[in-house]
């Protein structure tokens, strides 16, 4: 099997996942958390380097941080894949007592979490922090930070955005999910945003497009290409194109399903296009 | 024995710098930031012998706090510097959710809170700062009375683990703590012995309890004055020992008195020991343009304030 199928194999097992989860509390977010599935998977079973057992300073490894934390599913779903607590583990998500918190936060000591995020805008400027404290320690990992588009509107952003690019830090690779949807409509609906590439490329990034951000090859080939330009004093940002819902058919094409569960018989319907690869949980 | 002596005149700020400069000799894992105010919060000294570990984030304080929180995650134990407005309900959301949720060890250094600000009015002078930190789970709250004890409590907060507001001001103030006194996270301080009356200071309003203290002294009142520089976690123990002898409380601060020190020491009586409280605050008001001493005045926050508050407290005995 080549490293490509593995790694859709491990998304189809993902996807099966947070179906299940949301269903079972009929509650959280599905639309976005299927649509970075192959993103996530990339990072953590090709992409970074990182330890487990979970260690909350990061040293010498790569570290992630999830700034949309509305699409928890997909990183509990991920990290437990990965090792960092038991598969099992999963089915408490959003319940009373469990680490599994509807956002994710480190209140709970869910290990692979490192900082709180769920109130918008605040996952940039943490990781530009992480960032730095790597170059203070002579740490030569890079630090991975996942943005929603929506999540743009919050002026924290671009505070982040500004500092990053005039003190050079270059051990940071931002992505953004640009799926074109929040909870009240599309994005350009909402609050059209312009072009972000330009407005990134006008605030000193450097910028990668990635036109198809559920391809996993596509990913793997962005990240790839963002980590060549790692230590050239621009901090890099891939704008990775998605689709809200996917591998669902009926949850695609639509902001829909941004914050909604699936009822029973839309979650047999789901996971009879996902195969059990690696057996549910 | 009275435990205080008027050293000269000197501001907190200093204080926080000194302490800071001193960490950086001392502490290699202690770094700062600032939003655009390094002479306000006199940081140069730390820059100039610290440049690595020193990172200008210019006038973005949301980014700032979540630098902070970033930076705690490779080991780092960072100082924030700018006005306690802007240090607090500027960036609340931020400090909630990427500090005090996240439990990171950032510290949280306030300076120019309160009315002694000055002539740059309202805007900047923050006075419903203590309420919004100590509401925060896991946060706590510090305001210093003077230049020594604002330096010790920065050396201590860089060794305690956890999130610190800590607060502190602008204008220059008698230097009357010594640094044999030490600096207890959470431990109050007996600076004045007394039997009739208790009074709970914080910040600059210590010293105007002290020179309320010698006037009561005066009029045949003695006051037990106690320095309360934890707001969060409150010293219980010091304030309910001191209430069980003297059987009324005038507490003191720079502050509203809604979400204040006053308040917090209010519900620990009524829950614990009820005794009358009489409050030196300001009384749900925004501050104005002045000098620092024309708005203690204006603003019922000296020591006679102090005065008038014990003589009413003592009738309600």
């Amino acid at each position: 099997m080549s490293n490509i199928e593995t790694l859709e194999n491990i998304s189809f097992q993902v996807r099966r996942d947070i179906l299940r989860m949301v269903h079972k509390v009929n509650s959280g977010h599905p639309g976005g958390s299927l649509g970075c599935v192959e993103f996530f998977v990339s990072l953590y079973f090709n992409f970074m380097e990182t330890r487990v057992p979970f260690e909350m300073n990061g040293k010498n490894e790569d570290i992630f941080f999830l700034s949309n934390g509305h699409i928890s599913p997909v990183f509990y779903s991920v990290l437990a894949r990965k090792g960092y607590f038991p598969v099992e583990e999963l089915n408490t998500f959003r319940l009373i007592d469990s680490r599994l918190q509807g956002h994710p936060t480190t209140h709970e000591g869910l290990p692979g979490i490192r900082v709180a995020s769920g109130s918008l805008g605040q996952g940039l400027s943490v990781a530009i922090g992480a960032a730095q404290a790597k170059k203070l320690n002579n740490d030569p990992n890079t630090v991975f930070v996942l943005l929603g588009d929506g999540e743009l509107q919050e002026g924290q952003n671009w505070e982040a955005l500004m500092y990053a690019a005039a003190k050079g830090v270059d051990n940071l690779i931002a992505t953004v999910d640009l799926n074109g949807k929040q909870i009240d409509g599309t994005t350009d609906d909402v609050l059209h945003m312009g072009d972000i590439a330009q407005k990134f490329k006008a605030f000193g990034w450097e910028v990668i497009s990635l036109k198809e951000g559920n391809s996993i090859k596509l990913i793997i080939e962005s990240l790839s290409s963002a980590k060549l330009k790692l230590g050239k004093h621009k901090p890099i940002v891939i704008l990775m194109e998605t689709e809200m819902g996917n591998g669902v058919d009926f949850m695609m094409h639509t902001h829909a399903w941004h914050g909604k569960a699936p009822n029973d018989e839309q979650l047999q319907n789901a996971l009879a296009q996902n195969e059990e690869t690696l057996g549910d949980y | 024995m009275k435990q205080y002596t008027n050293q000269g005149s000197n501001d907190t700020r200093s204080g926080f710098g000194d302490g800071l400069t001193e960490l950086g000799k001392t502490n290699p894992n202690v770094v700062a930031l600032c939003a655009d105010l390094i002479g306000s919060l006199k940081m140069q000294d730390f820059i100039n012998e610290n440049p690595k570990r020193f990172f200008q984030i210019g006038i973005a304080e949301a980014n700032m706090m979540g630098i902070a929180a970033g930076l705690t995650i490779g080991g780092k134990i960072p100082f924030t510097g700018t006005f306690a407005n802007f240090s607090t309900g500027r960036v609340y959301d931020q400090i909630r959710q990427s500090i005090a949720y996240s439990g990171k060890n950032v510290k949280i250094c306030a300076s120019h809170a309160g009315v002694t600000l000055g002539e740059d009015g309202a805007t900047h002078q923050i006075l419903e700062d203590i309420g919004m930190m100590k509401m925060l789970p896991g946060m706590t709250v510090i305001n210093t009375c003077d230049y020594n004890q604002t330096k010790i409590a920065t050396l201590a907060i860089a060794d305690f683990k956890g999130p610190v507001y800590f607060r502190f001001g602008r204008p220059k103030v008698p230097n009357f703590t010594t640094p044999e006194l030490g600096f207890e996270i959470g431990k109050g301080i007996l600076l004045n012995p007394g039997a009739d009356v208790t009074i709970v200071a914080t910040g600059h309003l210590v010293w105007e309890a002290l020179q309320a203290a010698e006037v009561l002294k005066e009029q045949g009142i003695s006051s037990d004055v106690i320095n309360i520089h934890t707001i969060k976690p409150l010293d219980e123990d010091i304030i309910l020992n001191s209430v069980k002898k003297t059987g009324c409380l005038v507490s003191a601060e720079e502050h509203n008195y809604l979400g204040g020190m006053g308040e917090s020491i209010s519900g620990l009586l009524g829950l614990k020991h009820p005794t009358p409280i009489e409050m030196v605050a300001t009384q749900d008001t925004f501050g104005e343009s002045g000098t620092p001493a024309q708005l203690m005045t204006k603003y019922g926050l000296d020591k006679n304030a102090i005065i008038n508050k014990v003589h009413q407290v003592i009738k309600r005995k």
